[in-house]
């Protein structure tokens, strides 16, 4: 048995009206790598904060830290004896160089001193060659790739002796590859004694890295368990308290083709991808981040133009010079980033909900607030959006609902096309139900949608047909009835 | 009663409940503040800040702002000086001043689209654009006129500056005519939807289809436009041209647009309360002018009212929060 670097008995926080945190116990042992997973507000990021010293628990709470009980962790406290954590955004100075941004802690003092760099610099390389890792010291961050930048993350840690080391979906923004070398990285800081907590909602990946899991849901503990054995669809389980019945929705498609999609390749996304996408077909096209599902999607929409090979709508051959003349052609797109492209989230609910149809809604040159107002309402009953008015703010919405207010937005502009790129992320559980009932009811409409998404429980469950894409290219078609999760999984994960 | 608050807006309220206060104040402090010509003065005066105001509302809410306007109204007038002075001077015909004016109105939305074809096309900063732009007319205006007035026009531009149809300011119609046309194109128009979107979140906007570009420049171009219509009416009520006239101006046409409730990330912003907000400035300058307040004084009173105001926003902001928690 090793020993523990940290441990956490009974640990509650409220904020308000909300208990983040009831009771948990949490422990990680040395050099260990170790998950921590639940959904959205379960209360991982409250937890981290607690161990960091920026939040304070409530009273009752017992924390050790390295064998000693710690009264009060401040946030340097907690550096002090080696927790380090590595917040999504970095945190970092992206106009400074590596060496600086690895550095500069060791330069800070209560005393004024001069800055040595010669000194910085060792302690970089120093850090740098515990990791194994090659990164040009007088490179500025800036113009460094993400997985590179968050290696430069992992090696500032280093410099203050970490011992413990949280990390915040640091894949999120990385592709496969890049995702690898991280994973690489983590298990060397793990042979070397560092502990490792990992943040991820990618199950794959915490399953691959991890040795245990500790599982919260709604502020409570749910277990620790050991990643032996363990499966995706069971840790599903765990944090969602639902039991989720593999249902297919996969039927015979006899629609007449409407999207054929023939050698497309673009330089350096993807290549010579050929696919035909029926009238009232939900079409999978799933594969790791990074596989260039997202940067297709952003061509067929209009985004980017295609190197080689065609597409044909309705059996022409159609190039888009800008997303407008896709969505005139009848192509609609919600993209997978709706907090920042697919909704204005400040402006009104109303106002997203016209944005790609306004010429429909204008008569002599003007917006007619009437035609507005009944396209607004139309859709609002259809989507079963549920909202206070009109008027309010987008961002008041739960993800649910603003994924709804998004169809609303495209399926208003009457497409025959509708490509949805990982249109459940953020939404919890229960509402994806929802989502994936109205893409079967329009599917049923006669609308071709081609659904995107990372994970393979939810294609297997919702689509006609999938596609399996890596690297760029399209690796292997199934159909969702005589697939199972374990073979579509065991082709992605290769 | 929040139907009307509503429909009107909490800032069109605190506004005119600002605006009451104000003439109230000034009506028991200064006898001559609530006489016909007083308010006759502000009418005067208030279209020339006006339409420069309205020249830098649209900017605001697509997120940017124009730092050019007051040199673009000074080019376009100078373009009108210059049309009527090569051709009679004083004597000039009125086809002249219709093709001045249009001359002028095509400078100024020449330079406003020059500005918005840089943003959109470079995503260069809109400070730094109209601020390259500013330097460059104020230069171009000083050396073709060597630092100079220009003056001495024709007589029937006397009324457009200053003559009254039914008793109301001829300035004034102009300007009204002019909120009106802007009050439209945002809330009716695609191109002010547009504009706005882009305020909010330029490439969710491009994700929805809105041609991103083509709305910037358009942007630019109208607020040029709008700087070219107050260069027209500067030239008619000061019978002269000079380059820089009116700088002073610039900021308080952005202190007027935050003062009528334009969000100054961009995204939010409407003419009714920003037109508000320039009656009650002018009215606290022309108040404090018949107190024979000094005419610097009452620049600093603008901007301590525009600090007042931030914290009473703040202070309306949190009494609802409170009743809620």
């Amino acid at each position: 048995m090793a020993e523990p670097a940290i441990r956490l008995t009974s640990v509650s926080k409220r904020f308000g009206g909300v208990q983040a945190l009831d009771s948990v116990d949490f422990a990680v042992d040395a050099g260990e790598v170790h998950c921590l997973a639940g959904e959205n507000g379960c209360g991982k990021s409250t937890i981290i904060k607690i161990v960091t010293g920026v939040y304070q628990p409530d009273p009752g709470a017992r924390i050790e830290l390295f064998g000693e009980v710690v009264e009060k962790v401040t946030p340097q406290e907690a550096r002090a004896r080696g927790i380090a954590v590595i917040w999504q955004d970095l945190a970092l100075f992206p106009e400074m160089t590596v060496a600086e941004n690895i550095a500069f802690e060791t330069m800070l003092g209560n005393r004024p001193r001069r800055v040595s760099y010669p000194a910085m610099r060792k302690r970089a390389v120093a850090a740098l060659a515990r990791l194994d890792v090659d990164l040009d010291l007088d490179a500025r961050l800036n113009t460094l790739p993400i997985a590179q930048r968050q290696v430069v993350a992992i090696a500032r840690a280093l410099v203050s002796d970490a011992r413990l080391i949280f990390m915040d979906e640091p894949t999120a923004s990385l592709t496969q590859s890049e995702t690898d070398a991280l994973l690489d990285v983590v298990r060397k800081l793990s042979a070397r004694g560092v502990a490792v907590v990992f943040v991820s909602h990618r199950l794959a990946e915490v399953l691959d890295i991890s040795s245990r899991v500790t599982v919260f849901r709604d502020g409570r503990l749910v277990g620790v368990y050991p990643t032996e054995g363990m499966t995706q669809g069971r840790l599903t389980e765990l944090m969602t308290g639902k039991h989720f019945e593999t249902t297919v929705a996969a039927r015979d498609v006899t629609g007449p083709p409407v999207l054929e999609v023939q050698g497309l390749t673009r330089q350096g996304e993807y290549a010579d991808v050929s696919f035909t996408l029926h009238a009232g077909e939900v079409l999978g096209l799933t594969g790791l981040i990074g596989a260039g599902r997202s940067e297709l999607g952003h061509t067929l929409f209009g985004m980017s133009r295609a190197d080689a090979g065609q597409v044909l709508l309705d059996g022409k051959p159609v190039r888009f010079p800008s997303n407008r003349a896709a969505v005139d052609a009848g192509i609609a797109y919600v993209s997978e980033d709706r907090l920042s492209l697919g909704l204005i989230q400040p402006q009104s609910i109303a106002d997203n909900t016209v944005m790609a149809v306004l010429k429909r809604i204008t008569s002599g040159g003007l917006i007619s607030p009437a035609k507005k107002a009944a396209l607004v309402d139309h859709w609002i009953r259809e989507l079963a959006v549920k909202i206070g008015e009109p008027t309010d703010a987008v961002s008041t919405l739960s993800g649910g609902n603003q994924q709804r207010v998004v169809l609303a937005k495209w399926l208003a502009t009457e497409p025959r096309v509708l490509i949805l790129d990982s249109p459940t992320v953020g939404v919890d559980v229960g509402a994806r139900a929802g989502i994936f009932r109205i893409v079967r009811q329009l599917a049923e409409t006669g609308l071709a949608i081609l659904l995107i998404s990372d994970e393979a429980t939810e294609v297997l469950a919702n689509a006609d047909r999938v596609l399996h894409m890596a690297g760029g290219r399209i690796l292997g078609e199934y159909d969702p009835r005589e697939t199972t999760l374990q073979g579509l999984e065991a082709a992605i994960y290769a | 009663m929040t139907r009307l608050r509503n429909a009107l807006g909490g800032e069109v309220l605190g506004l005119i409940g600002f605006l009451i206060l104000v003439v109230i104040l000034f009506g028991l402090t200064a006898p001559r503040f609530l006489t016909a010509a007083n308010f006759g003065s502000i009418a005067f005066q208030l279209p020339e800040l006006g339409l420069l105001t309205l020249a830098m509302l649209i900017p605001i809410i697509s997120g940017g702002l124009n730092l050019a306007i007051v040199f673009t109204a000074n080019i376009a007038g100078l373009t009108l000086a210059w049309v009527l002075n090569t051709h009679g001077g004083v004597d000039a015909g009125f086809e002249w001043f219709v093709v001045g004016s249009l001359g002028a109105l095509i400078v100024g939305a020449l330079a406003g689209m020059v500005m918005g074809l840089v943003i959109a096309y470079t995503g260069a900063h809109p400070i730094l654009v109209s601020l390259a732009m500013m330097i460059f007319l104020r230069g171009l205006g000083e050396f073709l006129t060597k630092g100079g007035d220009i003056s001495g026009f024709p007589d029937y531009l006397r009324p457009l500056g200053h003559g009254l149809i039914l008793g109301i300011p001829v300035p004034l119609i102009l300007f009204a005519v002019a909120a009106f046309v802007w009050h439209i194109l945002l809330t009716r128009t695609r191109h002010g939807f547009a504009a706005t979107m882009i305020g909010s979140n330029i490439r969710a906007a491009a994700y929805s289809g809105i041609h991103t570009k083509r709305t910037l420049t358009l942007i630019y171009t109208l607020s040029g436009l709008m700087c070219a219509v107050a260069g027209i009416l500067m030239v008619a009520r000061f019978n002269s041209v000079r380059v820089g006239h009116g700088e002073a101006l610039l900021l308080v046409t952005v202190l007027a647009c935050f003062l009528g409730g334009v969000d100054p990330f961009g995204g939010f912003g409407r003419v009714v309360p920003v037109v508000i907000a320039l009656i009650v400035l002018q009215a606290l300058s022309s108040g404090l002018n018949l107190l024979g307040a000094n005419q610097h004084l009452s620049t600093a009173v603008w901007g301590l009212f525009l600090i007042g105001v931030m914290v009473l926003r703040w202070v309306a902001a949190q009494i609802p929060k409170r009743r809620k928690g």
